[in-house]
């Protein structure tokens, strides 16, 4: 079978629920006969038709909340954000609105929001966001963030399946760059399950979306290096977060370095480093640390967003800081 | 697709330009199209970094709008209006340097293309990607305008696309009822990335929104340099005057893709080839100025050559400008502390990685 990627996949996932159940339609800007800015909807009118794969004007407040009125009436909307930093133009009506229809109006709002995130790609400050830890904090929303072609494919059609508004990112710079077969049939991944990207016994890294591959090279460079078993754990899901995973990895190594891209303050990691605290604390045997971005706004220079960004040798360094500790 | 030129002024009153001025317009319209221009050269080397984004057609309704304003007005562009910042005092050194990352360009690396400003001097003001966001910051600027009784207006564009937003909405809507000394320009240029101006809004002029605001609104030819100065330069004088906000749409169209990533495949065959041929305003206008203004083709060549010349003198400089400082990219989150400490594993070091890639496209597509 031939390699799919990371974009493919979620290409797939979209098509095979939307031929699944009819309830399911697209709306996005430019998402139709252009097939959106990144092309990952690209033939899905021209199977669909127009009424399927909505063309909005760029009014993302507009759009997300006739999704929610969509939603009510038992349609299972799929918004593209075009780059999801745009999706702070919908925070309004997702947080205030969709989070809570379930809880104070007991109404259903099954769709997904989802968009091309993450750096890397020299996007500067408006087109390389990574708000998920702006929605972390947000219940009544679900979070996903796959680091690979299948995780992306069967988490897209878990997203659509859900009964509750998820929020699905999209890592762009995966999208051309990640690669694999797919599990035939139905593939579906199921939301707040983490995955163990590789198996070790020294130290943990927690970790999701594009810098699980840096996780993974930076484990390699550890193992060849420093004879070093390094763990990664991919999350997949942010909320929920799969706690038994992180337990358990927690339990195995006794060592935890947590890595996103997202920068540092109030990012995913200070909410999974509480959970170790919490729940795992006597297993550890060093303290739970962070390689995330440096708090500012991620800007254009190449040599200016790499200083931001973390890159593999800092994790190899703060890993190896970890292991001697 | 014919443009609209009802509220075209008489050619004759050339709105009351000097001869001069008339070679000045020329002269900003060719510096936006050469620079850009130039711009796809580098771009093409991969010697700009992220996206590039041409104006190519619409010069007129950049450069004819921002003449009509003084240094001390404020200027808001958008992402075609390259000439109108030009006009207000922008370098093509700067341009350059912008596109190209490097650390001496006006955000020193920070922001792409012409989101820059400069409100210290020349009055214009760097925008965000988010589209519509300018309508109301503009309204707060030019309400600082009234209430200190400055007399000072403030110019601010959006595209056929911003105008269903949110933020263009509440903007005009505020700024309207604050009477505040505001242009705002429509270009309407028929497409906001692959999405029509039809698939955009369902009112035929958009300036009729102006309507709901109870502001005037008006339309004019984007394409004729004159009409866009004419129709802006009422509009400023009128906020000047303190009768507050007018809505201007010029209508123009937008030859190349949203970006130059962009292939324009959902474009009907011929029309972006039709209005190259018929309606390209720097052609358009050199006609006008060698027919009815007495203007030999030959000052305009020689326009041409020193627009060349600058821009050649400004690539060499701009090549020549060092890549920024790794860690400058920790100064200026706030006013205090001025800079923020490297975090914990990358104490002491001055670059993350030795190699900087340059992805072939920021992923929106395969070249």
């Amino acid at each position: 079978m031939a390699e799919v990627t990371y974009l493919e996949a979620i290409r797939q996932g979209l098509f095979e629920e939307m031929e699944r159940d009819p309830s399911v339609f697209c709306m996005g800007e430019d998402i139709g006969a252009y097939g959106g800015a990144f092309k990952v909807t690209e033939g899905l009118l021209d199977r669909f038709g127009a009424d399927r794969v909505i063309d909005t004007p760029i009014s993302e407040t507009g759009f997300v909340g006739a999704a929610a009125g969509a939603a009510h009436m038992g349609m299972r909307p799929v918004c593209e954000m075009q780059f999801i930093d745009f999706v702070s133009s919908a925070y309004s009506i997702l947080t205030n609105y969709v989070a809570t229809a379930r809880y104070r109006a007991f109404l259903p709002c099954p769709m997904v929001v989802r968009g091309p995130s993450g750096g890397y790609v020299r996007g500067g400050p408006f087109h390389s966001q990574n708000p998920e830890a702006a929605f972390l904090h947000t219940p009544g929303l679900k979070i996903v963030y796959p680091a690979t072609a299948s995780d992306a494919k069967g988490l897209i059609k878990s997203a659509i399946r859900d009964d509750d508004c998820v929020l699905f990112f999209e890592h762009k710079y995966l999208y051309r760059r990640i690669k694999e077969e797919l599990p035939q049939g139905d593939h579906v991944v199921p939301i707040g399950k983490a995955r163990l990207a590789s198996e070790g016994t020294d130290l943990s890294i927690i970790t999701y979306a594009a810098t699980v591959w840096k996780a993974l090279e930076a484990a390699e460079q550890l193992r060849k290096e420093d004879g070093l078993s390094i763990e990664v754990l991919d999350l997949r899901s942010l909320l929920p977060m799969d706690d038994e995973a992180i337990v358990a990895t927690v339990k195995k190594t006794n060592r935890v370095l947590i890595v996103h891209e997202d920068t540092v303050t109030g990012g995913i990691a200070g909410e999974i480093t509480a959970r170790i605290n919490e729940l795992a604390f006597e297993w550890l045997d060093a303290p739970v640390r962070r390689v995330a971005a440096h708090d500012v706004p991620l800007p254009y220079a190449p040599q200016l967003e790499d200083f931001v960004l973390p890159q593999t040798p800092d994790i190899v360094r703060a890993a190896r800081w970890l292991a001697a500790y | 697709m014919a443009v609209t030129t009802a509220l075209a002024p008489d050619p004759a009153a050339r709105a009351g330009l000097s001869r001069e001025q008339l070679l000045e317009l020329y002269y900003w319209m060719r510096l936006t199209r050469s620079l850009e221009e130039r711009l796809v050269n580098l771009y093409r080397q991969t010697k700009v970094v992220g996206g590039l984004f041409r104006s190519l057609g619409q010069e007129a309704c950049a450069v004819g709008s921002a003449y009509a304003l003084r240094r001390e007005d404020v200027l808001s562009p958008l992402i075609r209006n390259l000439g109108s910042m030009l006009v207000k005092g922008a370098s093509p050194l700067e341009v350059l340097r912008q596109y190209m990352a490097k650390g001496d360009s006006p955000t020193r690396g920070r922001e792409l293309n012409i989101h820059f400003g400069d409100m210290a001097d020349r009055n214009f003001i760097g925008q965000i990607s988010h589209l519509g966001d300018m309508v109301p910051v503009m309204a707060g600027v030019t309400l600082t305008f009234r209430l200190r009784q400055e007399p000072r207006v403030g110019l601010v564009y959006v595209g056929d696309g911003a105008t269903s937003t949110g933020a263009f909405h509440e903007g005009i809507n505020f700024a309207a009822v604050q009477r505040c000394p505001l242009v705002v320009i429509i270009e309407n240029n028929r497409y906001a990335y692959s999405t029509p101006t039809t698939r955009q809004c369902a009112a035929e002029r958009l300036a009729d929104k102006a309507a709901g605001y109870g502001i005037p609104g008006v339309r004019a030819d984007g394409n004729d340099v004159i009409a866009a100065y004419q129709v802006t330069r009422d509009a400023v004088a009128r906020a000047r005057r303190g009768e507050g906000v007018t809505l201007i749409e010029l209508m123009t169209y937008r030859r190349k893709g949203h970006a130059e990533h962009d292939n324009q495949s959902y474009v009907p065959a011929g029309e972006i080839e039709r209005w190259a041929e018929e309606n390209d305003p720097l052609d358009r206008y050199a006609r006008r100025l060698t027919a009815e203004e007495g203007v030999a083709p030959a000052e305009l060549e020689k326009i041409d050559a020193r627009v060349r010349t600058e821009i050649d003198q400004a690539t060499d400089l701009a090549e020549q400008s060092p890549a920024p400082e790794p860690r400058d990219c920790l100064a200026g989150v706030y006013a205090d502390p001025a800079e923020a400490p490297a975090l914990w594993y990358r104490e002491g070091i001055r670059s993350a990685v030795e190699r900087h890639e340059r992805p072939a496209s920021w992923g929106t597509h395969d070249g």
